[in-house]
């Protein structure tokens, strides 16, 4: 069987229905699953609708109903048909091939997992499998994607390779893992990827032999023995007889023993996982380049390797600069040039931005994901959030696996005896066997047009680098149709099918007994960073690492101890325990993020009417440098980030309210969560694209990694924008603080939520709210008091913005409807408030990638219009009221936190005020959820909301808003 | 067991050469001082006596040639590590000629001889900091790219990053390494600024020892095995605060070695031997 294009629809249609299948029963097993939603979504939608927009939005509704409905029933008889089967054959690292069959549509994983129980591996993670794609260049497969779509042309080839590296191999934990690391670096060796000196081919060929043959025996092995096994990409007769000289010293080492000793002197070479990529520098600045004379370092050939600490950057053999990950900001990419943004040295005082140009689109592309891939894999504990597809604006690539460090701890439960396996892979070196080729792996190639896994299409952000020009965009669109409709009607996406990254990950996440090690990713996280502080810092603590530096600048020549430690440049930007504590509990992912949902918990005490002090941190705190710690890559803030705006308009009247330094912040934490009480909770939830990106990005931290999107991007958006059925609505429920404090829950009911899920569940928080509440009150001595946000009329008014500032305003007057909206205590009056007042905005802003093609214009049907519609249904406490005109009382302390789960990102602001001798804790949580069509908002709305009170047991919710921005491209139902 | 990379600082053999007449008048340096020529010989004769006598390491002396007037820096000669010997090729001029019999001698001791033939190419071994993990080269007068291309090359396991070296005639005027994992370093602006360029290139931790007079942190540092960490560093004398720097160091048999009269041509402690670690055999 090999590959066909076009003739399979007919097997495609069960297979996706299959699939749909599958997903639904997962979804119905797993409640939190986002899988459920698609269907009845639309429903929700309309109901939710304004009635100005009433009448179209029902049209609207009865097109994705139907269409729903119609796509049911097209495939009646599921599971019917037979599954095409694909032939897929894996060359291992002994040298053998495997060939395993799998179904055509299988994701990535699938083929993974069969090589990887063929292996009998189970700490899989540091490997993968690559592919060639029709330039002959090594590509990782995406577990996450299906084959086909990235196997586009010939057989169906692949091989199995080690991805990440152990930097340190001893710590694997089983001799099997090390054995297949130890295949992949003898290839490395022999190939020239991993270049080592005479002296280190015999030593590593000396252990090979051990392991291998076992004990030199000349009886047994002969005096030529060694001659069928390779070394070195040239091996000499000299190099054999010296392998053989050190061979006849190992009397006695075990094959596991050699494999640790090859391993052990393997590590030690610089080249040792290091993936090289062909390049040129870009503008000729360039720190500590050299340029050779009279020549402009514009243009020179470098190498750039990427490897478990950093950006290497090499001229020929010559390391020329290193960028660790602490050091980059951000990377992206845009066309064939790839930039990493640099965090300023300590006496820079701005960032700067390195250029480099590959040879063509998809090698920048290739690098950006093996750096998004590595940075994820060695600096995180878990990994990003994918963004949501159809807002599209960056590519929504992250890497999906698990982390290190999560690796390390699923491994350490491996409890099954060590497994026999055999070691018989020296026939595969010898000397007729070609091996990989290229002496260094180069993922150079030639400009090649290729949709294999999605030509980028959307841009993101302000920042131009992220930016996709017109033509590339234009381009790529039509290579995404022209992708479509070949694969014909029946492929035509569905939700279904566009399955959200995360809900693959869990597809591929490992065995039960293995997976739940890293379910409880908090815990996972805070041992992590009680083991290893992560990255270079290792074993330092802050205050050590500023000991040791501070000497550093003056020395004196008279006084004691001299030597200092001379910290990596990584170490020196990382930051204390507190705060990588933050950035690992930092919302991650939702840069690219279309889909946000906000939300916000004010803590108040609600002891009297009293008004509360200021509230909120401001957001702009987290941009802080300084806060993200540890400079893992952080999405660019940049100086206006909605974020950070529309805090600051809520909190207008708190303006003199000081800005807490984020390290003194930190180190609150605890404390403050500890003394909170009364817990107002707004609720966001945006669907705005732009909104969306820029809270992802003004929130996020870790690897910042705007890029150019997946080629599909487009026509998903498209159709999962018409599932969702593009809608806006602003969700604040208030409970009066009266309420609250009798236990009496609040009735919060008929949630003009477009979906039933979230009304139901908002009730039940609700009564659990007031349980709390009630317990809560005789604490006396706080005061709770409610910040609501003060409405910025002018802001009501959402703009339909072509530019991305515009946008970031559009999402705060969101906001400032949601609070228009608070004085309607019940859901009806909300919901006809929203009808009244609510701007109901047909935001005719286009995604930002749109606008830079079409120049803000609706030009075609392909470019998808973006439609916003607001609505804002408030909830609130009566106290509300009172606190309006508040004075803001004296700050006490602020702080911020982070943390995030797989679909949520959650921002936290505490603030402790004091006012007349009343102190009061606030704590305001906003909760951006990302998510595409497929997701259910309400679901992981629902989860958010219960995550936080269950972290706040003692505090009341006194406000929740919804803010819903949903985009919705009525032309493009489902195509 | 083969270790590799194991080891640093110890060695059997040094490479050394005479002061030839015409160091006085000819050798090339940067200020114009006079040098007392038997001064210089005298400090170099106990400089040879203290590798040979005090550290017991096998000495190769080569003989002085007065068409070399700087040929007692046999460091920028050849560039040892491990069992390789790159033969370089040194930036000034004058001083090609002076790698031929250094050639001769490291073959002679069985080491791989690679050769820097590449006319393009110009290495100073002084330009080179070798610290047991990695190699920085600096980029002076005396050392070009090409020069560290061909290094990197002759020493494949090990990272080569290269160092500007803006002031200063070679990298190691203002540094070298004072024991495994320790750079001594001077404390001039352009000495902290090359520390803080290798401090990014490097994958690796080091601690650093900061003296104030630049000259003075070009240490030997060796690791003999009954002997344990010998540092050879510069008088009293010459330098009364570094060395009540290194007067700290409480795990290190601390040798001062005069080089006043050397150090008028630029010669630093580490210039005038070419340290070998000869397996007996492997």
């Amino acid at each position: 069987m090999t590959t066909e294009s076009g003739a399979d629809s007919e097997a495609k249609q069960p297979q996706a229905k299959k699939e749909a299948e599958k997903e639904k029963t997962k979804a119905a097993a797993d409640p939190a699953s986002p899988q459920k939603q698609p269907e009845q979504l639309p429903a929700a939608v309309g109901h939710s609708t304004p009635a100005r927009k009433e009448q179209e939005q029902q049209e609207e509704d009865q097109e994705s109903h139907r269409s729903s409905t119609s796509r049911l029933s097209k495939s009646p008889l599921r599971g019917v048909k037979k599954v095409k089967m694909m032939q897929c054959k894996i060359a291992l690292l002994d040298g053998t091939d495997y060939t395993v069959n799998v179904e055509k549509r299988a994701k990535g994983h699938v083929l993974f997992d069969k090589v990887c129980d063929h292996l009998n591996l189970l700490e899989k993670d540091y490997f993968g499998i690559t592919y060639r794609d029709v330039e002959n260049q090594k590509n990782w497969l995406d577990p996450t994607k299906e084959l086909k779509k990235q196997i586009r042309t010939g057989p169906w080839n692949f091989a199995f390779n080690v991805k990440f590296y152990p930097p340190d191999p001893s710590q694997l934990s089983e001799d099997i893992t090390r054995y297949y690391l130890c295949l992949q670096l003898r290839d490395d060796v022999v190939s020239g990827r991993l270049p080592c000196s005479f002296a280190t081919h015999t030593v590593l060929g000396s252990y090979t032999v051990q392991s291998e043959l076992g004990d030199y025996d000349p009886d047994e092995l002969g005096s030529d023995y060694i001659s069928e096994i390779r070394f070195a990409p040239n091996q000499t007769k000299e190099l054999e007889e010296k392998v053989m000289e050190l061979h006849k010293t190992y009397k006695g080492m075990t094959p596991a023993e050699a494999e640790i000793h090859f391993l052990e002197n393997a590590k030690k070479l610089s080249m040792y996982g290091v993936d090289l990529h062909h390049a040129k520098l870009v503008g000729n600045l360039y720190e500590s380049l050299a340029p050779a004379e009279g020549e402009d370092s514009e243009g020179v050939e470098i190498m750039l390797g990427v490897c478990a600490s950093g950006l290497l950057i090499y001229r020929d053999r010559l390391r020329i600069n290193r960028f660790a990950w602490p050091k980059i900001l951000k990377i992206s990419y845009k066309r064939n040039n790839f930039y990493i943004k640099i965090r300023p040295g300590e006496f820079e005082q701005f960032e700067s931005t390195i250029g480099f140009k590959l040879p063509n689109h998809r090698a920048a592309k290739r690098l950006w994901k093996v750096c998004v891939e590595h940075h994820t894999f060695f600096r995180l504990v878990s990994p990003e959030v994918p963004p949501k597809k159809f807002l599209s604006l960056g590519s929504k690539f992250r890497y999906s696996g698990r982390t290190q460090a999560q690796t390390r701890r699923a491994s350490a439960q491996i409890a099954r005896p060590a497994p026999l396996f055999e070691r018989s892979s020296s026939k595969r070196y010898n000397m007729s066997r070609s091996l990989d080729g290229a002496p260094i792996m180069e993922n150079h190639e030639a400009p090649v047009k290729d949709g294999t896994d999605g030509a980028p299409k959307a841009v993101a952000k302000e920042d131009i680098i992220t930016s996709v020009t017109t033509e590339r965009k234009a381009e790529e669109e039509k290579e995404a149709r022209e992708d479509e409709a070949q694969k014909g009607g029946a492929e035509t996406p569905e939700p279904t099918v566009t399955t959200p990254l995360r809900h693959d990950t869990k597809d591929s996440e490992p065995p039960p007994e293995v997976a739940k090690h890293q379910t409880n990713i908090s815990e996972l996280k805070r041992s992590f960073l009680e083991t290893d502080g992560g990255g270079g810092a290792a074993g330092l603590t802050e205050w050590e690492k500023r000991l040791s530096s501070s000497p550093l600048r003056s020395p004196r020549a008279d006084e004691a101890p001299m030597i200092e430690p001379l910290e990596l440049q990584d170490a020196e930007d990382e930051q204390p325990a507190g705060e990588e504590t933050k950035e690992e509990l930092g919302p991650k992912g939702a840069a690219a993020a279309g889909y946000l949902v906000k939300y916000m918990a004010d803590s108040i005490i609600t002891d009297g009417p009293s008004s509360s002090g200021p509230h909120g941190i401001s957001l702009s705190t987290t941009m802080d440098d300084d806060v993200f710690v540890d400079g893992t890559l952080r999405e660019e803030a940049g100086d206006k980030t909605p974020d950070s705006q529309e805090e600051e308009e809520e909190e207008v009247s708190d303006r003199s309210m000081v800005k807490v330094s984020p390290g003194a912040v930190r180190q609150e934490v605890s404390q403050a969560i500890s003394d909170k009480k009364g817990t107002l909770i707004i609720f966001k939830q945006a669907e705005n694209k732009e909104d969306t990106e820029y809270e992802g990005t003004s929130e996020k931290e870790g690897l910042a990694v705007p890029a150019e999107s997946e080629a599909d991007g487009n026509q998903r958006e498209t159709e999962a924008s018409a599932a969702v059925k593009g809608q806006t609505s602003v969700v604040k429920m208030l409970s009066p603080a009266v309420e609250i404090k009798t236990g009496d829950g609040t009735q919060i009911k008929g949630i003009d939520s477009p979906k039933k899920a979230m009304a139901s569940w908002i009730f039940e928080e609700k009564v659990e709210i007031s349980e709390v509440t009630s317990v809560f009150t005789k604490e006396v001595e706080e005061l709770k008091a409610l910040e609501e946000p003060q409405q910025k009329a002018e802001e009501i008014q959402p703009k339909s913005s072509p530019t991305r500032i515009a946008v970031s305003e559009s999402s705060s007057a969101s906001l400032a409807a949601s609070t228009l909206g608070w004085v309607s205590p019940s859901q009806k009056e909300s919901a006809d408030q929203d009808e009244k007042e609510v701007v109901i905005t047909e935001n005719e802003a286009e995604p930002a990638n749109s606008k830079a093609h079409d120049g803000g214009e609706v030009v075609a049907k392909d470019v998808p219009v973006v439609h916003t519609e607001t609505k804002t249904i408030t909830y609130e406490s009566a106290e509300a009221d009172t606190n309006g005109d508040a004075d803001p009382g004296v700050l006490l302390s602020a702080q911020t936190i982070t943390s995030e789960t797989t679909s949520t990102t959650t921002t936290t602001h505490i603030t402790k005020t004091v006012k007349g001798g009343i102190s009061e804790t606030r704590i305001e949580k906003r909760i951006v959820i990302t998510g595409d069509a497929d997701i259910d908002h309400d679901e992981a709305l629902a989860q958010a909301i219960k995550e936080a009170k269950e972290q706040h047991p003692d505090m009341s919710v006194t406000k929740v808003v919804v803010h819903k921005e949903t985009e919705i491209t009525p032309e493009e139902g489902e195509d | 067991m083969a270790g590799l990379m194991a080891g640093f600082g110890h060695y059997t053999h040094a490479v050394v050469r005479g002061i030839p007449a015409s160091l006085a008048k000819e050798a090339l340096r940067t200020s114009q001082a006079e040098v007392d020529l038997t001064g210089a010989r005298t400090e170099h004769d106990a400089y040879v006596e203290v590798l040979r006598t005090k550290l017991g390491l096998e000495v190769v002396e080569l003989p002085a040639d007065e068409s070399l007037p700087d040929c007692v820096f046999v460091e920028d000669a050849a560039v040892v590590c491990g069992e390789t010997a790159l033969i370089t090729r040194p930036g000034a001029e004058s001083r090609r000629r002076e790698t031929e019999v250094m050639k001769e001698a490291l073959k002679d001791l069985n080491l791989n001889i690679v050769e820097m033939t590449d006319e393009n190419a110009t290495l100073d071994g002084g330009d080179v900091l070798f610290t047991g993990r990695e190699f920085f080269v600096g980029l002076s007068k005396r050392t070009n790219q090409r020069g560290a291309e061909i290094l990197a090359d002759a020493f494949k396991d090990y990272a080569v990053s290269t160092v500007p070296v803006l002031e200063g005639l070679h990298l190691k005027s203002f540094c070298s390494m004072g024991g495994p994992g320790l750079i001594i370093i001077g404390s001039s602006e352009p000495a902290q600024k090359a520390l803080k360029i290798m401090q990014q290139m490097s994958d690796h931790r080091y601690d650093k020892l900061t003296v104030p007079d630049d000259i003075a942190a070009n240490c030997i540092y060796m690791n003999l095995p009954d002997k344990g960490h010998v540092l050879l560093h510069c008088t009293a004398e010459e330098f009364p605060e570094s060395v009540k720097v290194f007067e700290k160091l409480k795990d290190h048999m601390l040798i001062p070695v005069s080089n006043l009269e050397k150090v008028k041509v630029d010669g630093a402690l580490t210039c005038c031997s070419v340290l070998i670690n000869k397996k007996a055999n492997i």
